[in-house]
Order: C-alpha cells, then sequence, then structure tokens
C-alpha cells in the first residue's frame, strides 16, 4: 500500500517534471451556512484536475488554488484579488453564492482574470456589465421562469396571478415570469408585491380568489411561500400553485404537510444522475472517496473546470489567450449538458429541472404520477 | 366589490383585530399597573404558540389522537407556560428596576424578548424553520359565493371574544379586579389600604401573558404555521393598538386592535400600489391619528385605566 503511494507520488512528479505546471483557482463557500454545497463544488472541480492530471494527453499539469470566499462579498473580494494579482493563476472556477459573484465581477476585470462562474444565479452577475472576463455555466433566474411560463402555458394554465416578495431576488422572478409567460400567449390578472416577512396574505389572496385564476405564481423563499399555500386553502382558493427554485427544499414540505402536495417548481440545475454524463460523474467522484457528496452544482463546478482546462490546453497559459478561446464555445458537450456561451458569457442552454410535490417529497416532473397522467394538478375551475 | 368579497375582507379583518386586541390588552394591563411598556409580551406570544405545539407534539407522539383533549392540551400548556413566564418576567426583569428610569425598564423587556426569541430558534428543534402547527379545530365551512365561511374562524372569533369579555368581568366584578385597579389608579394608597401590591403586579402578569399565550394558539390554528420570529410584528403592532385606542385602557385596546387591522385590509385592497405598503399606510395613519389625539382614541379621562 505505501510502496503504492510513494510510486504513484514518484509518478506525479515525475509527470510534473516533465510537463509545465498551470495554476487555476476554485472559490466557493468552504466555511459558514452554505459550505456543505461550497465543498462539494470543490471537491468537483479537485476532481476534474485529477482525472487531466492523470490523463497522458493533457500538455500541461494542472494545481487546483482553492480560495474560500464564505459566502461573504468582502472575504469574496479578497480572495478574488489574491488570485487576481497572482500572475500564475490563469482562471477561475467562481462562485456559488450570488451576491457574492456580484461584488467580484469588477476585481475580476480588473486583473483580466477569466472565470467561469458555477452556481451563482443572478442575471446581472454576466448581464448587468460588459465584462469578457467573466462567464457561467448554469443558468439564472431567466432560463428558470423561462421553462416556467412555457410550462404553464403548456399545461393549459392560461391565467395567473403573481405574489412576489420586493427584494432584488423576488422582484427579478416576477419581472422574467411576466415577461416570458406573457410571450406565451398567457394573461397576468394581478400582481402583489409582499414583504420577505409579512403573516397575513389573507387580503391579496381574497382578491386573487374574486379574479379566478387558473394558477398562483409565487416569486419568494419558503417561509412566505409556506404561509401563502396555507392561507389559500383557509380562504377555500383551489388553484395551482406555482413556485421558484426559492422553495425546491425539504422544509416547504415539513410546514405545509399534505398541502404541500402537487406544488410545482422550477430549479437550475438537476439532480447528477439525470445529467447526460451524471453516472460517469458520480462514479469517478465516489472513487475518490471524498467525505461531501457533490450537491446539486457540483456538476456544473466540475464542468466548469473542464471548460477552463480545455481552453488552456488549446491557447496556453495566458489569460487573454483564455479569454479568446472562451467566446467561441458553442454546443459543448459537458455533463450538464450542451454549453453555448452568449456575447456575456452566459451559457444559453442550461439545464433547467422541473419539481412538483407527490406524496411528500419533491419528484422531477418527468417521474412524476402527474406528468403520467394518473394524478391531476389541480386547474382553478 | 360585491357584498361576498366584502364579507370575506371584513371575516379576513376581524380574525386579525381580535389576535392583535388580546395583544393590546396584555399591553394596557402591564402598563395600568405598573407605567411600564413589557416591550418582550411579542415574544411571550411566540412562545406560548411553541409550548402549544409542543404539548400537541408530546401527546401526539404518546398516542393521544383526540381533537378535544389535544386542544384542552395545547391551550392549557400555552396558558400555563406563558402564565409562569409572565410571573417571571415581572418578578425578575420588571420589578427589580421599578425604581430605575422608565428607559431601563423598556431596554431590560426589549432584550429579554430578543433571548426569548433567539432561544426558541436555537433550543427548540428545527426552531429557525417555520413549524407546522396542527389544525385541531374543523375545517370545513360554508361558501357563500365567493364568501367561504370557515368553522374553526368562528370558533376562534368567538372564543377570543369570551377571554376579552371575562377579562373584563374580572377586573370590574371581582375582588381581584378591583385590587389591580385600585393598583392602577394609586398604588401608595393601594398599599395603606393593605393591597398587596407584589402579588397584583405578578397575577396581573400572569393575566396578560396567558391572554398572549391565546394569541399564539390562535395564531397558529389560523395560519396553522409558527415559527420563532412571529411575535416580532405582533408584539409592535399590539403596542401600536394599545397606544392608539389610549393606553392603561381595555376598551381602547380593542378598539385599536380591530382598528390596526382594519386599516392594514383596507391598506392593502383599497390602495393602488403594491400591497407591501399596507404596513407603511397603517402605521403612518396611527402616526397621523396620535398627533391628532395624543392620549389615544378614548383618552385617560374618559374612562378609568383598565
Amino acid at each position: 500500500m505505501r510502496l503504492a503511494a510513494a510510486a504513484s507520488i514518484a509518478l506525479l512528479s515525475f509527470s510534473a517534471a516533465a510537463k509545465d505546471t498551470v495554476r487555476i483557482a476554485f472559490v466557493g463557500p468552504l466555511t459558514g451556512g452554505n459550505s456543505a454545497i461550497g465543498l462539494g463544488g470543490r471537491n468537483s472541480a479537485d476532481l476534474a484536475v485529477r482525472l487531466r492530471n492523470g490523463d497522458a494527453k493533457a500538455k500541461y499539469q494542472y494545481d487546483l488554488v482553492v480560495l474560500d470566499d464564505e459566502c461573504k462579498p468582502d472575504a469574496g473580494v479578497q480572495v478574488a484579488t489574491k488570485a487576481g494579482s497572482d500572475r500564475g493563476v490563469v482562471g477561475g472556477v467562481t462562485h456559488y453564492c450570488s451576491v457574492v459573484a456580484m461584488a467580484t465581477v469588477d476585481t475580476y476585470h480588473r486583473f483580466g482574470l477569466p472565470v467561469i462562474v458555477w452556481g451563482a444565479v443572478l442575471p446581472d452577475i454576466t448581464y448587468a456589465n460588459d465584462f469578457k472576463e467573466i462567464h457561467r455555466v448554469n443558468g439564472t433566474m431567466i432560463n428558470q421562469n423561462q421553462t416556467n411560463a412555457k410550462f404553464m402555458a403548456e399545461h393549459g394554465f392560461k391565467k395567473v396571478a403573481v405574489i412576489h416578495d420586493t427584494t432584488d431576488y423576488g422582484k427579478g422572478h416576477n419581472k422574467y415570469f411576466t415577461q416570458f409567460f406573457q410571450k406565451e400567449g398567457g394573461q397576468i390578472l394581478s400582481t402583489f408585491g409582499v414583504t420577505a416577512d409579512q403573516q397575513d396574505f389573507t387580503a391579496e389572496l381574497t382578491q386573487i380568489k374574486a379574479q379566478n385564476p387558473e394558477a398562483l405564481y409565487f416569486g419568494g423563499l419558503t417561509p412566505i411561500g409556506v404561509r401563502i399555500r396555507a392561507q389559500m386553502d383557509k380562504l377555500g382558493l383551489k388553484t395551482q400553485f406555482d413556485g421558484t427554485s426559492g422553495i425546491v427544499n425539504d422544509d416547504f414540505i415539513k410546514a405545509l404537510g399534505p398541502l404541500a402536495e402537487g406544488a410545482l417548481a422550477f430549479r437550475e440545475g438537476a439532480p447528477a444522475e439525470k445529467l447526460p454524463g451524471g453516472k460517469q460523474f458520480l462514479a469517478d467522484y465516489q472513487k475518490q472517496g471524498y467525505s461531501n457528496p457533490p450537491e446539486a452544482y457540483g456538476p456544473f463546478a466540475y464542468a466548469a473546470a473542464v471548460l477552463l482546462m480545455d481552453a488552456i490546453e488549446k491557447t496556453g497559459p495566458d489569460r487573454k489567450k483564455i479569454i479568446a478561446e472562451l467566446k467561441n464555445v458553442k454546443d459543448r458537450d459537458s455533463i450538464v449538458g450542451k454549453i453555448t456561451f452568449d456575447d456575456h458569457g452566459q451559457n444559453t442552454v442550461p439545464a433547467i429541472t422541473r419539481y412538483v410535490v407527490q406524496d411528500g417529497k419533491w419528484v422531477t416532473w418527468e417521474d412524476s404520477e402527474y406528468a403520467a397522467g394518473k394524478r391531476k394538478l389541480p386547474t382553478g375551475k | 366589490m360585491s357584498v361576498d368579497v366584502v364579507a370575506q375582507y371584513v371575516m379576513n379583518g376581524a380574525m386579525l383585530g381580535m389576535m392583535y386586541a388580546l395583544v393590546a390588552v396584555g399591553f394596557t394591563l402591564f402598563f395600568g399597573v405598573l407605567d411600564i411598556i413589557q416591550f418582550s409580551h411579542g415574544d411571550v406570544v411566540t412562545v406560548g404558540a411553541f409550548a402549544g405545539l409542543a404539548a400537541w407534539t408530546l401527546l401526539t407522539a404518546s398516542g393521544v389522537t383526540s381533537a378535544g383533549v389535544l386542544l384542552l392540551a395545547v391551550t392549557g400548556a400555552a396558558a400555563a407556560v406563558t402564565a409562569l413566564l409572565g410571573v417571571g418576567v415581572a418578578r425578575f426583569i420588571v420589578l427589580p428596576v421599578k425604581s430605575a428610569p422608565q428607559l431601563n425598564v423598556l431596554l431590560v423587556t426589549l432584550m429579554g424578548g430578543t433571548v426569548l426569541r433567539e432561544c426558541l430558534r436555537l433550543f427548540y428543534p428545527g426552531g429557525s424553520q417555520p413549524k407546522l402547527f396542527p389544525a385541531l379545530l374543523p375545517t370545513s365551512g360554508w361558501t357563500f359565493g365567493r364568501f367561504f365561511l370557515r368553522f374553526d374562524n368562528v370558533i376562534l372569533l368567538v372564543s377570543g371574544a369570551l377571554l376579552i369579555a371575562g377579562t373584563h368581568l374580572l377586573i370590574t366584578r371581582t375582588r381581584l379586579g378591583l385590587a389591580i385597579r385600585a393598583v392602577a389608579q394609586d398604588e401608595e394608597t393601594a398599599r395603606t389600604m393593605g393591597i398587596d401590591f407584589r402579588r397584583v403586579v405578578l397575577v396581573t402578569f400572569a393575566l396578560g401573558s396567558a391572554l398572549a399565550a391565546f394569541a399564539g394558539v390562535m395564531d397558529g390554528l389560523y395560519y396553522n404555521e409558527v415559527f420563532f420570529g412571529m411575535g416580532l410584528l405582533l408584539g409592535v403592532i399590539g403596542f401600536a393598538a394599545a397606544i392608539l385606542g389610549g393606553l392603561g385602557n381595555m376598551y381602547g385596546a380593542i378598539v385599536g386592535g380591530f382598528l390596526f387591522a382594519a386599516l392594514q385590509t383596507v391598506g392593502a385592497v383599497a390602495l393602488p400600489f403594491a400591497s407591501a405598503y399596507k404596513d407603511v399606510f397603517a402605521f403612518a395613519v396611527v402616526i397621523v391619528l396620535m398627533a391628532i389625539r395624543p392620549t389615544g382614541l378614548i383618552g385617560e379621562r374618559a374612562s378609568e385605566r383598565v
């Protein structure tokens, strides 16, 4: 055993001697409340690097520089500056938290460091500026709501009332859902902005009930989502509940009990086993014996690292050339599906998963009894 | 707007108003006997709801299924725990600083409330997330057009009204009530008449806090959800309602509670802009009313304290 380890170390140092070493950064929340997802992302990026280093055809030996942004903007800017000012680091796989990703785009732009965001969903990260350094493999709430609007229209929900919280998050959801739903020919009967800690929604819901919508779209997070769904029942409002990624968690179901049944929601990404290369990814991940699972966004971190190393293989370890090369990413196969970057470096064909609550669990729509026709969604009539 | 929709609004508003009134009566009682504002009162409401939830969890785990027994246990546990808590707050937080400046009482009760809230969040299992509160009352109801009148709402409303009426009778018709009113009117004279001041204060805090427990349980049964921070806004609104009606006056607290609920409903329904502003609207109107009637709608001169 020890001999084998020594041999592999010798082998590694041999290949390291033969090839130039290139350093790339991974940045994510490794401590704090979101650390589970951050560690999953780090392990996945690490897996991509290890597999590449094991590949005899690779031109370079890669070294992953792991940095912790703590899901805090100030810490994020610090580590972004650290990575950017280190000329040895030629690219990065960066950030899960939207606030941090948003805070650091200027830093990467200033240092000309090409980065690929692996988890943050706020559209502005790629779209608010014209920074050619910033890319993103995962989808945004724009894509999520496009899928949502299309799904609702296809399933015969034409008249929808909207409740959203008045944070940037809720307002963004409302904006994009309304835009896409109207494009699909749907009608928004009314829109209510509510505070993120509101308790009583009976006044809003009474108004909504009087309009007789076929569905209620909710753009916000679990706590008020739970209240709205519960109070719909109190007022006898039997209409489809349509949520966003903000409610896809066990707490939503736990707090509602049987009332959660049939609720819809949409989320960027997909369970790893559902992704095109997911089975292989999970098997490789297992082999490395990491102590944490890859979590929902691990495959995206993996895909981002692969994409970055592919670009380096092609152009060499030069930041400017890598940026130019990433611009050409089109219909590239990856474990999260095809990747195409638009002018803003945003992947335009990201995976969005549709979920429905069935028997106290979030089930992907395709696997649900609702899709199979065994159960029916309420239509509000 | 048709009659059925208006009826629904009135019912929604009445439920809110009853909860606010129950909280406001507590504020008014405490102010009456001690001239203090008990700022952790809102969190006592939360503790009541969680005590009820805990009783329900324990009983269902040990196999009790009868809704009636559970309801009694939930209400009983909530009232008992908060009454004790109220006594504790009075005995260990309020009375020791009674002779200190008013600001100190305000500060210690405010901090006491934060301690209660954070303790629930940290120590109640899964306390940082909203918790499902069981529906123990019949959920059936009557439909009149678009008005859905639920049986449980009627029960809650009626029992809330009975509770307030009972409190009123207790204060106006019993010896204990006489003692409370005496202390409220003049502490020194009451003492010289042989009234045990300390006991009266403790009993008043137990009473006011038990009313808050009912507001908490009512909140839980109505929304089927409780969470650790629910008492924060409820406390502020209850306080505003008590002030609006005229602090120290029980009728004032009730009027203030229902008025605030009406303002919120009007704010959400009738105003052209986003309903997110309904609290802004309601509190703004309260500010205006306070400017017009600084001593509250039913001022102290119009009737005796408590």
